[in-house]
C-alpha cells in the first residue's frame, strides 16, 4: 500500500507527495500529458525531440544540468506515444534545486537556436542507432502503419522519418511548448525523504505563479474496428526469417486489461510459458518467441513475435502459433497456470516498488490516467481475474480479421 | 512575493555528506561456505546469489563455462527444464544464471515468504543437473542463430574486436564465441566441468533484503553439506595487439560507426585506480563530462559518448565508446584526442572539479538506496580481494583529489599513442 498526499495549486498543477524516510534521497517526477499521439502527422517525432530541447536551458537558467549535478543530482526523461516524463533524484537536503530547475522550464524554455540545431542532429543519430542500423529495427514502423489506418499510434515515438526531425523550426517548438507544457496539463510527484508541508510550501513558491495555460483537450481520430486481416511481406538484409503478428486490444482502462495482461503472461512469461515450451522447446520451430502488449493508454496492440529456426517454413511457424492461440481461446487454462502468473505479477510489483523512483513514476502515471490511488488497486484487479475471463478475452482478441501479420524474410 | 529565478537556491555540497555503507553480517556454514548478508529494506523481498569459481578462466575449451552455467536450469534427474521453470515461476521467483570471467553465478529473486519452497530446488540445480543432450542441442542452435543476428550489429562486432586487441584472443577477457565453438560442445565436457566447479567447487553466498530469521539455518541445511573444495583461478597471459588503429566495414550500407578507443589499465589494487575514476568522470564518465558536452551537446555527432574502466578482476582497460554518424566518426576521434590533450595540458578548474565531486557523491548516495545495491558493493570488495575500507577510500579520493593530481594522471595515462582505435561501420 503506497501512501500519498495530494493537492492542486490554483493554476491547476496537480501535486502528489509520497514520503519514504528510509532513503536519504528525494525524487521529483513531472509527467506532461503529451506524447507522440498528439503530433501533427506531418511533424512526427516532435514530442520526443522536444524532450531533448527541455535540457537546452530555460528562460532564467542557461544550463539545466550543471546546477543539478552540483547539487549531487541526476535526471533523465522519456517520451512515449502517450506521455512525456521527466525525473530527478537528488539528496533530499537539496530538494529546492529541483523545484527551481523544473519550475523555470515549465515557466518558459530558453528557445535557443543552437540547442535546436544540435538536438536535431543528436535525435537523428538516436534514430539511426536504434531503428536504422539494427537488424529488424524498422519492423515496428511497418507494423504500426499496417495496424493503424488513422489513429496517431500509426507512428513511433522517434517519428516517421528523419526528415520530420530535420525540418523542425523554432516557432513550432514554441507553439508546442505553450500548448502542452502548462501546469494544467502536468502532474508533479515529489517522493522520498520529504514532508508534505515542505513540498506544499516549495510548490507554491516555485510553481504557484506560472500561468495555468489552457487545458489540452485531446480529440484524436479513432481507429475504426478492423474487419479484415492485413498481411505484409518484407525482405531485408537480415540473417533469419522473423514472424510478427498483432491484434487490436482495448485501452488501459478497459475492464479486460488485467485479464489480457495475464493472458499474455500465460502465453509467454518465462521458461514454463506455453509458446516457449511448445514452439521453442518441443516443436523447435522458433529460436525465440514472445507475446506482449504495449500497455498503451488508448486502444493498443498485443503482439506475438519470434525468429524462426533456419529451414522452417513461415507458413508452418504461423500455423503452430495459431494452434496455441486456438487452444487458449477454446479450452480453459488451469487454475494453477493462472495462479502462477498472478504470483509472478505480485512479485514483480513488490520488486518494482522497492525503488522510490518507480513509485513516484507510477503515482504520476495513474494520476494522469485518472487517479493516483488506482496504483494500490492493481493487485486486487489482477487477483480477481478468473479462468473464464482469460478465455473470454482470448476469444475477443484472437480473431483473424482483427490481426496484422508481417513476414520479415531474410534475403540472404 | 516575487522570487528571483536567476538565483539558485542554496545547496549542501554533496562533498560534505557523511556517506555510510551499511556493514554486512557474515556467517560460515558447516562446510566452510561463507555467507555475506545485508538485512535491509521495507518490501518483503530477498535476493540470493550463489557465486562459484566457474568462470571462463577455468574452461579448457571455449564456451564450456557459459554453456554449463546456462544449462543449470535445464534439467535434473527428477525434473525437466519445464518443471524447474514452472516450480520457480509458480512462486513468482526469478532464477537466473550468469557466467563471468572468474566466477559464474546462480541468482534468486523472490518474495521472502516463498524461500522454503525454492531453496531445495536450487540445491538440485547445484548437485543434480543432468545437462540433457536435447537441451544442449536446442541451446546450440538458438545461440548460433542469435550470434548471426548480433554479427550484423556494428556495436557487437566492435565490442568483440577491441577486447581482442586489449587482452588477446586466447585470454578470457578477449576471447569470443564463434559458431564452430557452439558446434564443438559435448555433453560430457559440460558434466565434467559442472561436477568439478559447481557440485564439488568453491562457493560463496551473498544474500540481501528483508531476511527471514531462519535464513542462515535454512542455508546451512541445504548448502552446508556441499564439498566446497578449494579452486585456484587460472591465470592467463595478456597478449596485446601490435597494430593500434583499425577501420572495419561490417555493413557497407551502414549509416553509423561504432567507435572504440581504449588502452590497457591496471586493476583495482593499483594506487591510481580510484583517482583515475575521478579523472574518468571529468573526461567521459557522466552526462556533464567533457566528451558528452563537446561531442553530443555541442557538435551533435552522437546520441551518447561514454568513457569507463572495464570491470575486470585481473586487468582493466580504459575505454571510450560511442555510436556516431558515419561521416563524423573521424571527427569524433579527433575531438576525443583533443579532450585528452586538454586534460594533459591544463588544470581542471575548481568549479568543474567541485561539480564532479558533488555529482559522484550524489550518485553514490543514490546508489546506496536499497539492500541489493549495498550487497553489490560488498560483493565487489570481497570478490576483488579489496580492503574493507575500499568504499571509504573511494569517498576520500573523491573529496580530496587535486587538479594537479588529475593533470599528472592525464599525462601518465591519456596518451594518444597508447590507445587502440577502432571504427566498425
Amino acid at each position: 500500500m503506497i501512501q500519498f498526499d495530494r493537492f492542486t495549486l490554483t493554476n491547476g498543477l496537480r501535486v502528489i507527495v509520497h514520503q519514504d524516510l528510509s532513503t536519504p534521497m528525494a525524487v521529483m517526477n513531472i509527467m506532461y500529458d503529451v506524447g507522440a499521439r498528439d503530433e501533427d502527422p506531418q511533424q512526427t517525432g516532435f514530442a520526443h525531440l522536444f524532450e531533448h530541447l527541455m535540457f537546452g536551458g530555460s528562460v532564467n537558467i542557461e544550463d539545466y544540468d550543471e546546477p543539478l549535478q552540483m547539487a549531487g543530482g541526476e535526471n533523465n526523461a522519456y517520451t512515449t506515444n502517450d506521455l512525456t516524463n521527466y525525473y530527478i533524484t537528488l539528496p533530499a537536503e537539496n530538494l529546492e534545486t529541483a523545484f527551481w530547475l523544473e519550475s523555470d522550464r515549465m515557466l518558459s524554455l530558453g528557445f535557443s537556436e543552437k540547442s535546436l540545431e544540435t538536438q536535431r542532429k543528436v535525435v537523428c543519430e538516436e534514430f539511426k542507432e536504434h531503428y536504422l542500423t539494427k537488424p529488424y529495427g524498422d519492423v515496428w514502423h511497418k507494423m504500426r502503419e499496417l495496424a493503424y489506418t488513422v489513429h496517431p499510434y500509426r507512428w513511433m515515438t522517434i517519428g516517421k522519418e528523419l526528415a520530420h526531425i530535420e525540418e523542425a523550426k523554432l516557432e513550432d517548438v514554441k507553439r508546442f511548448f505553450f500548448k502542452h507544457y502548462r501546469p494544467v496539463n502536468a502532474v508533479l510527484v515529489v517522493a522520498g525523504n520529504v514532508t508534505t508541508e515542505k513540498v506544499k510550501a516549495l510548490a507554491e513558491k516555485w510553481f504557484g505563479d506560472i500561468p495555468s495555460g489552457e487545458k489540452y483537450v485531446r480529440n484524436l481520430p479513432q481507429e475504426p474496428a478492423q474487419t479484415a486481416a492485413r498481411k505484409l511481406e518484407v525482405k531485408a538484409n537480415v540473417p533469419l526469417d522473423a514472424f510478427y503478428k498483432t491484434w487490436h486490444i482495448g485501452n488501459r482502462l478497459d475492464g479486460d486489461y488485467h485479464a489480457t495482461d495475464l493472458m499474455s503472461d500465460i502465453l509467454s512469461g518465462g521458461g514454463s510459458s506455453r509458446l516457449y515450451q511448445s514452439l521453442v522447446k518441443e516443436q523447435k520451430l522458433f529460436s525465440n518467441i514472445e507475446c506482449y502488449h504495449f500497455g498503451s493508454t488508448e486502444n493498443g496492440l498485443l503482439s506475438i513475435e519470434g525468429k524462426l529456426v533456419k529451414g522452417v517454413k513461415m507458413e508452418d511457424a504461423e500455423k503452430a502459433v495459431m494452434a496455441e492461440v486456438e487452444k487458449i481461446k477454446t479450452s480453459p487454462v488451469s487454475e494453477q497456470e493462472l495462479q502462477k502468473v498472478k504470483n509472478k505479477t505480485e512479485s514483480m510489483i513488490a520488486f518494482e516498488d522497492m525503488s522510490v523512483m518507480n513509485r513516484a513514476n507510477s503515482l504520476a502515471y495513474y494520476e494522469l490516467l485518472g487517479d493516483a490511488a488506482w496504483m494500490n488497486e492493481e493487485l486486487d484487479k489482477y487477483a480477481a481475474v478468473t479462468v473464464e475471463d482469460i478465455r473470454s478475452v482470448a476469444g475477443k482478441i484472437f480473431r483473424e480479421e482483427n490481426s496484422n501479420t508481417i513476414y520479415y524474410l531474410s534475403n540472404n | 512575493m516575487a522570487i528571483d529565478r536567476k538565483q539558485a537556491p542554496p545547496i549542501v555540497d554533496a562533498v560534505n555528506f557523511n556517506l555510510q555503507l551499511k556493514p554486512y553480517q557474515s556467517y560460515t556454514l558447516r562446510n566452510g561456505v561463507k555467507v555475506y548478508a545485508v538485512d535491509a529494506g521495507a518490501e518483503d523481498v530477498i535476493q540470493l546469489e550463489w557465486v562459484f569459481f566457474a568462470g571462463n578462466s577455468q574452461e579448457e575449451q571455449n564456451l564450456v563455462a557459459a554453456t554449463t552455467n546456462f544449462l543449470l536450469r535445464n534439467g535434473t534427474s527428477t525434473k525437466t527444464a519445464f518443471q524447474l521453470n514452472e516450480h520457480f515461476e509458480y512462486y513468482g521467483a526469478h532464477v537466473n544464471r550468469a557466467c563471468y570471467n572468474e566466477t559464474a553465478t546462480i541468482s534468486l529473486h523472490t518474495l521472502s515468504k516463498h524461500i522454503g519452497e525454492l531453496l531445495p530446488v536450487v540445491k538440485e540445480m547445484i548437485t543434480d543437473s543432468t545437462m540433457p543432450s536435447d537441451e544442449l542441442a536446442i541451446y546450440q542452435q538458438n545461440m548460433k542463430q542469435r550470434l548471426k543476428v548480433n554479427l550484423k550489429k556494428s556495436d557487437f562486432v566492435a565490442g568483440r574486436l577491441i577486447d581482442v586487441y586489449l587482452y588477446g584472443e586466447k585470454h578470457p577477457y578477449g576471447k569470443y564465441s564463434r559458431a564452430e565453438d557452439f558446434d564443438a560442445l559435448e555433453r560430457d565436457q559440460l558434466l565434467h566441468f559442472y561436477n568439478q566447479y559447481y557440485t564439488q567447487g568453491r562457493l560463496i553466498l551473498f544474500v540481501a533484503g528483508k531476511l527471514p530469521a531462519n535464513l542462515i539455518a535454512l542455508l546451512d541445511t541445504h548448502f552446508g553439506d556441499l564439498p566446497n573444495q578449494p579452486v585456484a583461478v587460472n591465470q592467463h597471459p595478456l597478449v596485446l595487439a601490435e597494430e593500434k588503429k583499425y577501420r572495419i566495414t561490417n555493413d557497407p550500407e551502414g549509416v553509423q560507426g561504432s567507435v572504440r578507443i581504449a588502452r590497457t589499465f591496471p586493476n583495482r589494487h593499483h594506487p591510481d585506480f580510484l583517482k583515475v575514476q575521478v579523472l574518468n568522470a571529468v573526461f567521459g564518465g557522466f552526462f556533464g563530462s567533457r566528451l558528452m558536452s563537446n561531442i553530443r551537446e555541442d557538435k551533435g555527432y552522437t546520441y551518447g559518448i561514454h568513457s569507463f574502466l572495464h570491470n575486470h578482476i585481473q586487468h582493466s582497460a580504459w575505454m571510450v565508446s560511442t555510436e556516431a554518424g558515419k561521416d563524423v566518426c573521424e571527427a569524433t576521434i579527433t575531438e576525443v584526442y583533443k579532450e585528452m590533450k586538454l586534460l594533459r595540458e591544463e588544470l581542471v578548474e575548481e568549479d568543474e572539479l567541485l561539480l564532479v565531486r558533488n555529482y559522484l557523491m550524489g550518485s553514490i548516495l543514490g546508489d546506496l538506496d536499497g539492500p541489493f545495491q549495498i550487497i553489490g558493493r560488498w560483493k565487489n570488495v570481497i570478490l576483488n580481494g579489496l580492503p574493507e575500507t575500499y568504499f571509504y577510500d573511494s569517498i576520500n579520493t573523491i573529496k580530496s583529489i587535486t587538479a594537479e593530481e588529475l593533470q599528472a594522471l592525464a599525462q601518465k595515462y591519456l596518451r594518444e599513442e597508447e590507445f587502440y582505435e577502432l571504427v566498425v561501420v
